[in-house]
């Protein structure tokens, strides 16, 4: 093991990982607003947007995003659509993750009782408050292990956009294999990234589960 | 008429390559599919027993496959094995190695789940009218673990699917690989065909896919509503 | 005496489209007037409460409050259901949130009333009904005959004219149900126009000005409850009545007999 290799390239690797998590932030914040979006014409059942989301949801949950990247970055610049590195991989993300955390909303959705619709009507409420002050805070309490679960997922997710060009972490890596053969260190270093960027989000997203399952509301 | 690049899927056996390309990584899912469905129940029943120390191998283990990139962890496997201990894998081999245990992982985790599901008072009203223990698990409780598990199971697969569209980034010559070579082969003739190829692989997949996801879905529906 | 009209319904239909649910039901309820329907289970009384208030379309007929034709096309129905309160049979409160902060949450965000004032108003009601000291508690906390109280008092706040109960008393433990009737009787000798459907006929007869009695959709008689429930006129309410009385099945001292 080469530790004055590893304190030489460390920068790289922080550098390669900011880049993941600056972009895999911005994919997932777009994720959860796609999600979201989806979540409520399924749930109010708007007729042909429903559908539409139906046949995106099947089309981004049955395909690889890898094959999706390859599609935005080589094959669309072919119809005259060029779109940036950075811009194949958020649009890619988002695509992937859009049907993902719709299904985690829509699930959170139809978990609160049909009932709570007609109590909240009869104190007068609109539509809108309905869902903002009775739906939607139960919704989205029953939703967190699965948006939790998702974030993780789509953080994994990333380590392919080096595919359309990008210098994350999986490019890092490789490139120091193939010029200097560390491959102990470079792998090393791989592990100790990723470790580094999820293991504190899946702590937490077991803690807010176990919380979240025994806990519920007032207790 | 305008020249459509979708021809280059009819050029010589263009399209035959890509499904057999295709196959490539589906051969591997369902290789390591079905070895992890073996070892998963291993794995799960494993995980039930409680023993401290299997408690912490098995968790351990679990963790660290979930919790990092498959690409991570092909990447371990087929430059780090070679380079640490001479063991050079080629890569279909690493990728079924890996999926294997990934795949074992979570269907141990999804095992595990299905069993401790399973109300005690189901094991309490089985003994009840007087079944003997082999009786219970062969009547009450497999029956109703294997009708949470299967549809899980198949969702397994399509996920397997789907990932092993990284074996590329190790150097597998799978459908994804094709097509570079039909796309560079025909960069003069049919400039555009890359997005008719790379269209054709994104339903490709689906077309391999959905329909499992279907079969999953359709069982879960059929048997909770039970 | 002068008699106020508040609530007048109008030769209702309702179908859900597999028979006819409500036929031609027709009933006016005077102001401070205290209404029980009966009958038997899917006899359309439920229906005829929602319907009141909006939770489910007439097909024909109309319903008016205070003069004014509320199932119209035009209904603005969150305005309307602030003058019409409605208690569930399960209560539906809302989980997420505590007892006062439920009370609180159609005075603040419907009326947007001031929230100080709000909040003494639902503590005096909530004294009310006895549950003052659980204001910070979620419904989870509290017992059936709680949360129904509690759906009460969400439901008073608005100050509606008139309050829709339906099976209340039905999701409840034995013991609970008391609890819960007390405050209906109270909100009945405090003036409250009441539209209440029970299977509780003791209680419906302490309670009632007049008792509707519904069947197949159609009402069947109404009066007085010290006549309806001694002499009801129709044979099908005699039938009804006796399903709620036990006859003795042995004679004391007769269990040797078996």
């Amino acid at each position: 093991m080469d530790l004055s290799f590893i304190k030489e390239y460390t920068p790289m690797y922080v550098e390669a990982a900011w880049l993941t998590i600056s972009i895999g932030l911005v994919g997932i914040a777009l994720s959860i607003i796609v999600g979201l979006l989806c979540s409520f014409i399924q749930y109010f059942k708007i007729p042909i947007a429903k559908r539409v989301v139906a046949i995106y949801i099947e089309l981004s949950r049955n395909t690889p995003l890898l094959v999706q990247l390859f599609f935005l970055y080589f094959g669309l610049p072919k119809l005259g659509i060029s779109i940036s590195s950075q811009g194949c991989a958020i649009i890619g993300l988002t695509f992937l993750g859009g049907s993902y955390m719709a299904e985690a909303f829509r699930s959170g959705l139809e978990s609160v009782d049909k009932a709570q619709r007609e109590a909240a009507l009869s104190i007068g409420l609109t539509k809108g408050g309905l869902m903002r002050y009775v739906i939607l805070p139960q919704a989205l309490s029953v939703s967190i292990p699965a948006l939790c679960a998702n974030v993780i997922f789509l953080i994994k997710e990333t380590s392919v956009f080096s595919v359309v060009a990008l210098a994350d972490l999986m490019y890092v890596a490789k490139d120091l294999i193939g010029l200097y053969y560390k491959t102990d260190e470079a792998l090393l270093m791989l592990v100790i990234a990723y470790l580094i960027l999820l293991l504190p989000i899946s702590i937490f997203a077991a803690w807010l589960e176990r919380r979240l399952r025994y806990a519920g509301f007032g207790n | 008429m305008q020249d459509l690049g979708i021809r280059v899927l009819f050029m010589g056996n263009n399209f035959e390559r890509l499904l057999l390309g295709l196959w490539v990584t589906i051969r591997i899912s369902l290789l390591a599919v079905l070895i992890s469905l073996v070892l998963g129940t291993l794995l799960g029943m494993l995980m039930t027993v409680k023993n401290p120390l299997t408690k912490a191998i098995t968790k351990v283990y679990l963790e660290f496959i979930r919790i990092m990139p498959q690409l991570v962890l092909l990447f371990l496997a087929f430059f780090g094995l070679t380079k640490s201990f001479g063991i050079n894998l080629s890569g279909e081999t690493a990728a079924v190695l890996v999926f294997t245990l990934w795949g074992t992982a979570e269907m141990g985790d999804l095992v595990r789940g299905a069993l401790i599901s399973i109300p005690k008072h189901q094991y309490e009203s089985g003994a009840a009218i007087g079944l003997s223990k082999l009786q219970i698990y062969r009547y009450i409780i497999i029956p109703q673990t294997l009708r949470r598990l299967i549809p899980l199971a198949i969702n397994l697969t399509t996920r397997m699917i789907k990932t092993t569209s990284l074996v590329v980034l190790i150097g597998v010559v799978e459908v994804l690989k094709v097509a570079q070579q039909i796309i560079e082969a025909n960069r003069y003739t049919v400039p555009d065909s890359a997005l008719w190829i790379y269209g054709t692989i994104f339903f490709l997949y689906f077309f391999a896919c959905w329909p499992i996801s279907l079969l999953a879905k359709w069982l879960e529906r059929r048997w909770n509503a039970a | 005496m002068q008699k106020e009209k508040l609530l007048e319904i109008k030769n209702i239909c309702k179908d859900y489209g597999n028979g006819p649910i409500l036929q031609d039901v027709s009933l006016d309820i005077e102001k401070g007037e205290v209404v029980v329907v009966i009958g038997p289970s899917g006899c359309g009384k439920s229906t005829l409460l929602r319907c009141i208030n909006g939770l489910e379309e007439i097909q024909s007929g109309e319903i008016l409050l205070d003069g004014e034709v509320i199932t119209g096309e035009k209904t603005k129905w969150n305005e309307v259901r602030q003058k019409i309160g409605m208690v569930f049979q399960s209560y539906d409160l809302f989980p997420h949130m505590t007892v006062l902060d439920n009370v609180l949450l159609g005075p603040l965000k419907v009326q947007k009333r001031d929230k100080k004032e709000a909040e003494a108003e639902a503590e005096e009601l909530l004294k009310r009904v006895g549950l003052l000291e659980k204001k910070d508690a979620y419904p989870r906390q509290l017992s059936g005959g709680q949360k129904q109280r509690v759906a009460i008092v969400r439901a008073l706040i608005m100050k509606p004219e008139i309050m829709l109960f339906d099976e209340v008393t039905a999701a409840l433990d034995p013991e609970m149900v008391r609890e819960v009737l007390d405050v209906m009787l109270e909100l009945a000798k405090s003036g409250s126009t009441m539209m209440i459907v029970t299977h509780e006929m003791q209680f419906a007869q302490a309670v009632a000005d007049r008792v509707v009695f519904l069947d197949s959709g159609k009402i069947l008689e109404e009066g007085l409850p010290e006549t309806f429930f001694t002499q009801p006129k129709t044979d099908r309410a005699r039938r009804f009545l006796n399903t709620f009385v036990f006859h003795k099945q042995k004679e004391k001292g007769g269990e040797k007999a078996l």
